[in-house]
């Protein structure tokens, strides 16, 4: 019992000699003093005055750098309905393990979150689990079937944060229309997965050379573009904020920088998948290069690279979506779509960083404060006074990403064997500390 | 090498009586220059031509089902029904008797001959098999590690046969 | 040289050099079966499996004869779609199959990829027999015998492929090893019918069939699978006849000598006209019978790798 109520107490942490990176707000070395679960002073050099006694932690973190926790704004942790794939506890485990404090599930759970039991459950088990911050956004409409509109009104006072059809995008933009217009009442964001399921045509990659000499049906970019440009076009009728999932394309980069010009309310997401690898890495019929929207061509990454730069795409998600192995195992055109997100994410937005496609500061943006001021979350800044939900990585250190040392339960990453930069060391959610790396 | 091509020719018409249902098949490849030569010999002896085929052995071999890479399969055309003819297998080197057994395998699956001779250009003993030729050009004694080469003119080489140490 | 390699799955993967060895190994054995006797021992005591998931009798019936000639022990194996149903995957499939020690294994299956996937998980070597979309490298490898049977030579020769090259495994294999051998190829169909970037892949592309015919050397007709109708691919199958049928009118504007192929089952009056399919220009029952002697090459070469 003593034990269980140590570990749920906020101890106080002091994080040394970092450099701490509150984008927007503070870059530089200093100390963070936490205490009672937020954030109780950061300075260099820090406090003579520090609280004694063996409640204090101290996190040595010269060389490492100390970031707000990191927000995904897209993943999915299969729990209710699809607990073999991922659970909450499991999900939520692997977020810590990635530096993401706050994550924010998709509704395609079995049964779909389109009502307040469900919205209630996955907090309960979010709170059993006691890890990460889990934000579960609600469905558009009922079952997600793109007919009739969920109970929108209810699902937020549930504590959803979001409404999306994520999955099975609402193809009838009249369905559309009227969710927006009716979340206006709820101030949250619609998040569409923008994708025209007739152009899609039941296809498993990018259509392009790669689909044609492997003979797999293609999705072509035109699946993806021509949702965007709806979603833009009720976004200018409704003045309602609408948030693109996971963009893929050039050209979809292009209609909301254009849309951003005019001042419409979007935003936009990008995975890592998306700006590290093409449709190349399906040769071999590699199941596990295998998601939707599917991996592109060379000028889509460098566009969506340009749009991390310049602002028009906000965010780093993940998209996080675990399936299990024997799913994976099936042929490529059996095989579900989507790979696990949370563990790879960092090391590979780093590589941006590398590139010089980002500032650190930057990239610290896209994960952790942009998402938190798009949903209206309580994160993404290590203000004084803010809840203590915490990073701490080294961007330097190498490692060989290897799929079965990961906390989630899935397997499913195009990404094993890679050689990548930066780990993270600790994770801290509300003052205590949930994730060390050992 | 032609000597003993000659006596060979001369034997066969002996042996057979003249050249009534007789015809050559060579094994490929060596016995498919030693054949053509026999059959023009024998139409300066008889002026008469003897019908020719070719015989490729690889389908038949007994080895491979042991090897890794399997050796290259040539044509076998023979361009006659053999069934009721007497047949002389025409090979360059006899050795282990093997091919001979995969010759005569592959000759009945195409029919039924009256009578199969064996004629060789150089029996070099060491026989695995129980097969003996009628008609030898030469028998060369050699130790069973050591490989005997037949070259012809017909490959742009100089007639000859040579022992090649192990 | 042989053909170092375990599978047959694509014709992508072999070298010019490779498909060679597979025609010329193709021609010697082309004599097997003219005989009264049409067997030979080379695969005596080898077990071929025919593992079909899709329907194929045709397909099926020239691998079955092909390893017969060659003395192996044939299974046919065509599990109902239903095995998926019942969560055994390709692969648990296969491996129960190699357990029964099955030196080569035939695959038919509507999934692009499928054979390489089964090419990875078993010690037997595959061939494969067709894998969705993607490739049918054996009846590529009977096209380019019998049009090198028919013309002596491929290199140079000018061949039109005719109709729904995007849902075609047997357009992009033929592709695929007549360019590697230098032969000119160009593709007809409606747009509708030709996936993206297909010129990437070295062929001339045409929408009129009458231009694409002038000066052809041969011509291969694709099968019009009906279904297609449904998916917005096309008006009908009437106005896709006075298009793109052979007729004998359009086979004039090819050279005098043009050969006709077609990889069956033909719907006659559709793609072909019956008067074209019986004539002396179509080479169609040769493409079938040298297929046998085709698979009866690849099932030797790759019996030594074992």
């Amino acid at each position: 019992m003593k034990r269980t109520k140590e570990t749920m107490t906020p101890e106080s942490i002091v994080i040394r000699g970092g450099t701490v990176i509150d984008p927007g707000r503070f870059n530089g070395l200093a100390d963070v003093l936490v205490q009672n679960g937020r954030v109780v002073e950061i300075g260099m050099p820090l406090l003579a005055s520090l609280p004694e006694g063996p409640a204090l932690r101290t996190i040595d973190a010269t060389g490492l750098i100390v970031s707000p926790g990191f927000v995904d704004l897209h993943c999915h942790l299969r729990e209710p309905g699809f607990e073999y794939k991922e659970t909450i506890q499991s999900g939520a485990a692997s977020a810590i393990a990635g530096g993401f404090t706050s994550i924010c599930c998709m509704p395609n759970t079995q049964p779909v979150n389109d009502n307040e039991s469900i919205t209630d459950f996955i907090l309960t088990k979010a709170k059993e689990a006691g890890t990460a911050r889990v934000f579960p956004i609600g469905a558009i409409t009922k079952k997600s079937e793109g007919e009739e509109l969920a109970d929108i009104g209810e699902l937020i006072g549930a504590g959803c944060i979001a409404i999306s059809d994520d999955g099975r995008p609402v193809m009838n933009s009249l369905v559309m229309r009227r969710a927006m217009e009716y979340a206006k009442a709820f101030g949250v964001p619609v998040v569409d997965h923008c994708e025209d399921l007739h152009l899609s045509c039941g296809g498993s990659m990018n259509e392009g050379i790669v689909s044609t000499q492997l003979g797999i049906p293609g999705i072509p970019h035109a699946s993806e573009e021509v949702m965007v440009a709806r979603n833009l076009s009720l976004a200018h009728l409704t003045g309602v904020h609408v948030h693109l999932a996971h963009l893929s394309t050039a050209r979809s980069v292009e209609l909301v920088r254009l849309a951003k010009k005019q001042g419409l309310p979007v935003s936009a997401e990008v995975c890592p998948h998306h700006f590290s690898v093409t449709e190349e890495a399906v040769r071999g019929y590699n199941s596990n290069a295998k998601m939707n929207p599917p991996l592109r061509t060379d000028p889509d990454v460098q566009a969506l690279k340009d749009g991390l730069r310049d602002g028009t795409i906000d965010v780093i998600a993940t998209d996080h979506a675990p399936h299990a192995i024997q799913e994976k195992q099936l042929e490529f055109d059996a095989a579900p779509f989507g790979i696990v997100g949370f563990e790879t994410a960092l090391p590979l937005t780093l590589r941006l960083v590398e590139e010089g496609v980002l500032s650190l500061e930057q990239a610290l943006d896209k994960l952790a404060k942009s998402p938190a001021n798009l949903f209206h979350l309580p994160a993404g800044s290590l203000d004084v006074g803010e809840a203590a939900d915490v990073v701490i990585f080294d961007p330097k250190e190498e490692w060989v990403i290897d799929p079965d040392r990961f906390r989630s339960k899935s397997r499913n990453t195009p990404f094993g064997g890679w050689k990548v930069k930066g780990r993270v060391k600790q994770t801290i959610v509300g003052g205590r500390l949930v994730y060390e790396d050992r | 090498m032609n000597r003993a091509l000659t006596r060979i020719s001369h034997e066969i018409l002996e042996r057979n009586k003249g050249l009534s249902a007789l015809a050559l098949v060579g094994i490929r490849s060596g016995g498919e220059f030693l054949a053509r030569r026999i059959a023009a010999l024998i139409n300066q002896i008889e002026h008469a031509e003897v019908p020719i085929g070719e015989l490729d052995i690889t389908l038949y071999r007994d080895d491979l089902s042991l090897r890794k890479d399997q050796p290259e399969i040539r044509k076998t055309t023979i361009p006659f029904n053999i069934t009721n003819m007497k047949i002389v297998l025409v090979d360059d080197v006899l050795f282990t008797g093997r091919t001979i057994r995969a010759a005569l395998d592959g000759l009945m699956d195409l029919g039924r001959p009256s009578e199969v001779q064996l004629a060789v250009l150089v029996d070099r003993g060491h026989r695995q098999l129980p097969i003996r030729a009628n008609y030898v050009g030469k028998s060369l004694p050699t130790a069973k590690e050591e490989s005997v080469q037949v070259f012809f003119k017909e490959l742009g080489q100089v007639d000859r046969v040579s022992i090649i140490p192990a | 040289m042989g053909l170092n390699r375990k599978d047959l799955l694509t014709i992508a993967a072999l070298s010019a050099d490779e498909i060679h060895l597979i025609l010329t190994t193709a021609e010697s054995l082309k004599e097997v079966g003219g005989r009264d006797i049409k067997k030979v021992p080379a695969l005596r005591g080898k077990t071929v499996v025919n593992l079909f998931f899709e329907p194929s009798t045709r397909t099926r019936t020239s691998f079955e004869l092909a390893a017969k000639r060659l003395s192996a022990d044939v299974i046919n194996f065509s599990p109902s779609t239903s095995s998926i149903v019942k969560g055994e995957t390709l692969i648990d499939t296969a491996r129960n199959i190699e357990s029964m020690q099955a030196d080569i294994i035939v695959l038919r299956h509507s999934s692009p990829g499928a054979a390489d996937n089964l090419a990875g998980a078993v010690r037997s070597s595959v061939i494969n027999a067709g894998d969705g979309w993607h490739e049918h490298p054996t009846q590529a490898l009977l096209d380019l015998f019998t049009l090198k049977e028919k013309k002596g030579y491929i290199e140079g020769l000018t061949v039109v492929i005719v109709g729904d090259i995007a849902h075609s495994r047997v357009a992009r294999s033929n592709i695929l090893a007549l360019t590697k051998l230098g032969a000119h190829v160009r593709v007809v169909a409606p747009p509708t019918m030709l996936p993206l970037l297909i010129e990437k892949l070295g062929v001339t592309v045409y929408y009129r069939f009458e231009e694409a015919l002038i000066g052809a050397d041969a011509i291969i007709m694709l099968r019009l699978q009906r279904e297609r109708l449904g998916q917005a691919l096309l008006p009908s199958i009437r106005e896709y006849a006075n298009l793109y049928c052979l007729t004998p009118e359009r086979l004039q504007l090819a050279k005098p000598e043009a050969i006709v192929m077609h990889p069956g089952p033909m719907n006659r009056g559709v793609e072909i006209s019956p008067s074209v399919a019986d004539s002396a220009a179509a080479v169609i029952l040769d493409q079938v019978s040298n297929g046998v002697s085709v698979r009866m090459a690849l099932m030797y070469l790759l019996s030594g790798s074992a």
